[in-house]
């Protein structure tokens, strides 16, 4: 998915490692490039390398192979105070002996902008998060929140191009969460800066990004736009990594006219769409959402291939219905389907038969 | 749950009022953890602040001269001092009296040493006229007046007079007087001799070298606590037990040490000759000074400004420094402007550490100091021990203890002690 014209790339990685202790490599050959404008999300397990990435791009850390680039311009050896990419930390790191004014007064003054310019940015800067009267406070008077407006103003007011933020939300409760990331993500397209986001946290990814880059031990798995990623995973760990999803493990028997059939470990037959199997006798894991599985008879297509299923446990969400079945072996597998007044709730006990859209069904590596 | 109107007082479940229900109920916790600190609470009082308050309760404390002599001090008060004349003859029977007791309760002697504090010469006066009086009889051999001028003709000058008047006061001042340089006299409060004149000089050298020494503390120590603060536990481990080394040493053997460096024909100076950079004749003067004081003592003390800096320092994330230098800040302006800020609650603990600790220092400027680099500590242990004036050493150390409290207290009201932090 990687832009194919590089003069495009804003930001851009190329080929770049990490190790830490000379035997193993944090990162492996990344490539990756960001348009300018983009909300780019790095998402992943702790340990995936994501963060990493973040400090080598700021410049904290030194890659041990490879360039990164920044608007044409190798920054490897730019010293981070140089660079001037904006960054919001996970702990918001806001001077504690400082005031908030001061605090965003000191990008400007080590910028050596005079005093009444100084102050006319610092208050612009506060007035767009909403913070204008708390410029004489200290940041333990602010709440988490405050900070993390504040943490975001500081990173914003000497206009940087680029603003890099590390897990700026982790600290914070879901529903000041769930605000923070609109109003993020609404004042980084009105300002037009590139961001480049990291977080573990697969909703924030989806609902923030343009694009999600996908990490895990130490490489993208994918990277896409958050429909795509959802719904396209082209790996098993990017399909069990983002949304919850059906796991089925068997055989491809055979792969015609973009179908693949796989038998199943149960001796099941079932129809896919292959994505990374290409030959018969491969062995595949099946990836099905839970939303997209379908139980009602009268909507089950009459020559797809059905399984049979039993329910185990019904529990009821309130927008949906969550039921746990035994299918095929597996014992885990969950569908989901809205609370509607016509909707059928399953009994535990019942068996019931389920299918699917050959499309949902996602034939990927074992 | 009873019905409360607004104004009445809330009455607990047993029908007493809430308040005392609830004082009662407190009270009882605050005896249990009375109770835990007991033993401590005794100890110390029993160990530290009753010998505290009777060494300072030393410092004004004279009725030596009083219960030695009560007949006479009484006999003294009518007599002029500043007349240049000699006490009338009821003073010297008064005197004879009282002075036959003394001597039978052999306390001649400690009287003599008193007043030998003030004017030398006093003690052996005593003594001398103990052998003689002791046979006299107070009724039968008066007059005495011609006598006891026979015995020492010091028993002749009015100033001897003098000095018992002065010095009868149940409560003094002279301590005090004497620990600043000055004398209780009888024409009141004066300046000692200038060749006695050396306590303030003390003080202020003491003062001068904390100062100087927590200064050092301080240059040294700093650099150690950030890398300590800095580097990876494993690595930090190591270097913190370099630095907790001189703990785990005798202060003795560490002194001895650094005589050993520094002396003479020491490893230093043998050091410097061997390479060339001094010549023989002209080896350097390094110990038995303030050099030698200041150098130990900050090697001695230096542990005690590294570990409040680093347990401070540990405290303060990395990601400030970052965050200063994705804002565009130099590495000294990062440090200078975030960092350091952010570390001065560690240097004000290390600093008040050091600096309390040196201005009471003791052993290594009195094996390291030689004459111009020794303390008031020196001097109060020489009246401890061997002038066995008490009094003046309780006085000096009442005002080194005035001296810490005041510096103290400007530091609390110039940097705040509660930005004093151990960690």
């Amino acid at each position: 998915m990687a832009l194919d014209n590089s003069r495009d790339a804003f930001v851009q990685f190329n080929r770049v490692q990490k190790s830490y202790d000379g035997e193993t490599l944090v990162v492996k050959d990344l490539n990756l490039d960001i348009p300018k404008g983009e909300f780019l999300t790095m998402l992943g397990p702790s340990g995936s390398g994501k963060t990493t990435c973040l400090m080598m791009l700021a410049g904290f850390e030194t890659a041990t192979h490879g360039d990164i680039m920044l608007d044409g311009v190798s920054i490897n050896n730019i010293p981070p105070h140089k660079r001037g990419i904006g960054m919001v930390f996970q702990n918001y790191a806001l001077f504690p002996h400082m005031t908030i004014a001061e605090n965003l007064s000191f990008p400007l003054e080590v910028r050596k902008m005079g005093k009444s310019e100084r102050e006319e940015k610092v208050k612009r800067a506060l007035d767009m998060v909403e913070m204008g009267a708390f410029g004489g406070r200290r940041p333990a008077q602010l709440s988490g929140g405050q900070q993390q407006r504040v943490a975001l103003a500081r990173a914003l007011v000497f206009e940087p191009e680029l603003v890099l933020m590390d897990e700026p939300l982790g600290a914070l409760d879901k529903q000041l969460r769930e605000k923070m990331q609109f109003e993020i993500t609404d004042l980084a397209h009105r300002l037009g800066i590139t961001v480049v986001y990291v977080t573990h946290d697969q909703t924030e990814a989806l609902t923030m990004s343009d694009r999600v880059a996908v990490f895990n031990d130490g490489r993208i798995q994918q990277i896409a736009p958050p429909d795509a990623l959802y719904e396209e995973p082209e790996n098993s760990f990017v399909a069990q990594f983002i949304g919850e999803n059906n796991t089925l493990e068997g055989v491809v028997k055979e792969i015609s006219n973009g179908r693949a059939l796989v038998q199943l470990d149960s001796g099941d037959l079932i129809d896919c769409k292959p994505i990374n199997v290409s030959e018969p006798g491969q062995r595949t894991r099946v990836s099905i959402r839970p939303e997209r599985v379908e139980f009602h008879k009268d909507r089950l297509s009459p020559d797809a291939h059905l399984l049979k299923a039993t329910v185990k446990e019904f529990i009821y969400m309130g927008d949906i219905f969550r039921t746990r079945l035994s299918v095929a072996g597996n014992d885990d597998f969950i569908i989901k389907s809205r609370n509607a007044p016509d909707q059928v709730r399953l009994q535990p006990g019942q068996e019931i038969e389920i299918g699917w859209l050959a499309d949902d069904c996602r034939a990927l590596d074992a | 749950m009873t019905d409360q109107t607004a104004g009445q007082d809330m009455i607990a479940a047993d029908g007493m009022p809430l308040k005392k229900s609830l004082a009662k109920s407190l009270q009882r916790e605050k005896m249990r953890a009375l109770m835990l600190i007991a033993p401590l609470l005794i100890f110390v009082l029993i160990t530290f602040i009753f010998p505290i308050g009777s060494m300072l309760f030393r410092s004004v404390e004279n009725s030596i001269v009083q219960d030695t002599l009560p007949k006479t001090v009484v006999a003294l008060q009518d007599w002029d001092e500043l007349s240049g004349e000699l006490p009338d003859e009821a003073v010297f029977t008064a005197f004879v009296e009282d002075f036959i007791i003394a001597v039978e309760n052999k306390e001649h002697t400690r009287i003599g040493s008193r007043l030998n504090y003030e004017v030398s010469g006093m003690s052996s006066l005593f003594r001398k006229s103990a052998r003689k009086v002791k046979k006299w009889d107070p009724v039968q051999d008066a007059p005495f007046r011609d006598k006891l001028i026979d015995v020492d003709k010091d028993w002749g000058d009015p100033a001897t007079w003098s000095i018992i008047k002065t010095h009868s006061v149940k409560y003094t001042n002279g301590y005090f007087l004497n620990a600043i340089d000055m004398q209780r006299t009888a024409e009141g409060a004066q300046a000692q001799p200038e060749d006695k004149q050396i306590l303030i000089k003390l003080f202020i050298r003491t003062v001068k070298m904390s100062l100087i020494i927590t200064g050092m503390c301080i240059l040294l120590g700093y650099p150690v606590a950030w890398i300590l603060a800095n580097l990876p536990n494993r690595s930090a481990n190591m270097l913190m037990i370099l630095v907790l080394l001189p703990f785990w040493t005798s202060l003795l053997v560490r002194t001895s040490a650094w005589k050993v460096m520094l002396q003479n024909q020491g490893v230093i100076n043998d050091t410097l000759v061997w390479l060339g950079l001094v010549s023989n004749d002209a080896r350097l003067e390094i110990i038995n000074n303030q050099f030698g004081t200041i150098t130990a003592m900050t090697h001695i003390l230096l542990p005690f400004m590294i570990l409040p800096m680093y347990s401070v320092m540990q405290t303060i994330p990395p990601s400030y420094l970052r965050a200063a230098k994705s804002l565009g800040a130099t590495n000294w302006t990062a440090f200078w402007r975030v960092y350091f800020p952010q570390s001065i609650p560690g240097i004000g603990a290390g600093s008040i550490l050091v600096f309390i600790l040196a201005i009471g220092y003791y052993i290594t400027p009195e094996i390291v100091g030689g004459t111009d680099g020794v303390f008031i500590s020196n001097r109060i242990a020489y009246h401890i021990s061997s002038s066995l004036n008490w009094g003046l050493a309780a006085a000096l150390g009442a005002i080194l203890l005035a001296v810490v409290l005041v510096l103290y207290w400007a530091y609390d009201k110039i940097v705040g002690i509660d930005n004093v932090k151990l960690g």
